[in-house]
């Protein structure tokens, strides 16, 4: 199983390094996305609850986009056929997409978070930065999972490219009130303390549950 | 036969209901801050439990699809979540004449069960349209049914983030459901009560009428011959129903 | 006696505010009722329009016919 799930995510890092289709265009999206911000809001520096939301919405959408992306590959080019045929867990194309996207949000944040620092944050990000980045961990885990379920339901319909956002998003608002929840102390001038455990249970759980669900249900989207 | 039991469960269910009603209006005491507009509340809160809960059934019928692949257990499903996506919508629209009546908006986010129904309902009404999206009806139903898994596990989870976003802002609006009086409990339950038969009714009325019309149509092809019937509907999002007495104890 | 004398004091009809959100919230579920009720009337006639059509078939008598005269009635039939 771990074989497969090495050649798997190889594979998928490999495309993506060479064509480039998803990791630049979901980091470009974010940065656009602030510079929008910018001049929907009229703000030119933001902080606390502002910011935690204008940080996490950017996030997601980017994410989205890149969900989006996921299977169709496979989908149009025979991948799932090609996956099938092989004797092999078939929960292990599960996990390795959800490895792939968590690495895409990965480097996606690793553009975003100092975009949004040097354009729109107000308070100096460094001492908040370990907490930040285990929130982010966290709700980058269950963006994926979830991403990586909705991108398979949805490559297989016609309107592929709408229906992923529109099932995706209310499945992932908890995902946003734990997050934007966690990380609106950390970004506030007046660093009220760290991280109320409670969003980050919340987050976990969530995590948790859909990560298991998600790995029981992949292989009924997978039979044809 | 889907049709069995349904007769005496229309009775049962309309003579709870008239209890139901007749205890809200002539037993139940006026509620000290609110007034007569808590009166609402007995609807209100029973729509809201029950699609709930018809959106956890239709999971658990989804569930029982994937195992044994029998397509009744995904019609079953289908007309669950139907049925609660309208509860839901009346769960709301009787929610927010509530909020209405108490604050002057329309809409209020800070009542935790309100904006947690807001994005349940945001999420189910994709189900339809993801079936009709996918035209291949066995595929349709299994993919159809791995959604309603997920997004019934999502249910309590979703209800538990937005609680506990809510709970250290603002005092609930709407008041919870505890420390009620006896006669308002009983009222309540009676009320919850009611609206369940309803649900199951209307559940069970939609399954007979859907078998119904596979009956005619499959009689239509035995007698007529196969052009006879009109071609197989192009897309639908209504999940093929066989023939045979599916139903085996009704619902 | 007590509780009668409460409802003697009770009005008649609260038409205050809260009247109308409560007869309203109440009202929404009624409608919701009687569309479901309406559109089950709608499937109903339909089926019993495609009953009646399928009893007249069955019970027409059993065609002798020539090939023709069977494949013309079949044509006419509402596909």
């Amino acid at each position: 199983m771990r074989r497969t799930v090495g050649a798997l995510l190889r594979k998928e890092l490999l495309v993506e390094l060479r064509t480039f289709e998803s990791v630049p265009g979901m980091s470009l999206f974010a940065v656009t996305t602030f510079v929008v911000f910018h001049f929907a809001l009229n703000r030119s520096s933001v902080e606390g609850d502002l910011a935690a939301g204008i940080l996490w919405v950017t996030l997601l959408f980017a994410a989205i986009l890149g969900a989006n992306r996921l299977f169709v590959a496979d989908a149009d080019q025979g991948g799932f056929d090609g996956f099938l045929l092989a004797p092999v867990d078939r929960s292990a194309m599960m996990v390795a997409k959800v490895l792939t996207m968590l690495a895409y949000l990965v480097v996606l944040e690793l553009v975003a978070v100092p975009a949004f620092a040097i354009l729109l944050l107000g308070p100096p990000l460094g001492p908040a930065l370990p907490q930040l980045i285990a929130v982010l961990a966290l709700g980058d885990i269950g963006i994926a999972v979830i991403g990586t379920l909705v991108g398979a339901l949805a490559v297989q319909t016609r309107a592929r490219d709408l229906l992923g956002p529109l099932l995706a998003l209310p499945l992932l608002v908890p995902i946003v009130i734990g997050g934007a929840r966690a990380t609106a102390p950390l970004l506030a001038f007046s660093h009220a303390g760290g991280v109320p455990a409670r969003w980050l249970l919340t987050l976990g759980l969530y995590d948790l549950i859909f990560g298991l669900i998600a790995y029981a249900l992949f292989d009924f989207l997978l039979e044809d | 036969m889907y049709g069995k039991g349904l007769r005496s469960l229309s009775i049962v269910t309309v003579a709870a209901m008239a209890l139901a009603l007749s205890l809200v209006f002539f037993y139940a005491p006026l509620e000290a801050e609110q007034g007569f507009l808590q009166k609402i509340f007995y609807i209100h809160v029973p729509l809201a439990i029950i699609a709930l809960c018809g959106f956890v059934v239709g999971a658990l019928f989804a569930i029982a699809h994937l195992r044994t692949r029998d397509s009744s257990w995904d019609m079953r499903s289908y007309v669950t979540i139907h049925m609660s996506l309208i509860f839901a919508v009346g769960a709301l629209i009787t929610g927010s004449i509530w909020a209405k009546g108490s604050w002057g908006h329309w809409w209020v986010w800070n009542e935790p069960t309100l904006v947690s129904f807001l994005i349940v309902f945001l999420l189910y009404a994709t189900y339809q349209p993801l079936r009709f999206a996918i035209e291949d009806p066995e595929r349709q139903s299994r993919y159809a049914s791995v959604f309603a898994i997920t997004a019934g596990a999502f249910v309590p989870m979703n209800f538990i983030a937005v609680r506990l976003s809510t709970a250290y802002l603002h005092p609930r609006v709407l008041g919870g459901t505890s420390n009620l009086p006896g006669s308002m409990r009983l009222t309540f339950m009676v009320s919850l009560a009611a609206v369940t038969l309803l649900f199951v009714t209307m559940c069970k009325y939609e399954l007979t009428a859907k078998h119904t019309r596979a009956q005619v149509r499959a009689l239509r092809r035995r007698l007529v011959g196969e052009d006879g019937s009109p071609a197989r509907r192009g897309r639908t999002a209504v999940p093929a129903v066989g023939t045979q007495a599916a139903g085996r104890s009704g619902l | 006696m007590s509780a009668v004398l409460v409802l003697a004091e009770v009005p008649a009809l609260p038409l205050n505010e809260a009247g109308k959100y409560v007869a309203a919230a109440y009202i929404v579920l009624v409608i919701i009722i009687l569309i479901y009720v309406s559109i089950m009337a709608i499937r109903l006639s339909r089926i019993e329009r495609e009953l009646g059509e399928l009893l007249e078939l069955s019970g027409a008598p059993k065609p002798e016919p020539e090939p023709a005269a069977l494949a013309a009635h079949q044509e006419s039939t509402p596909a």
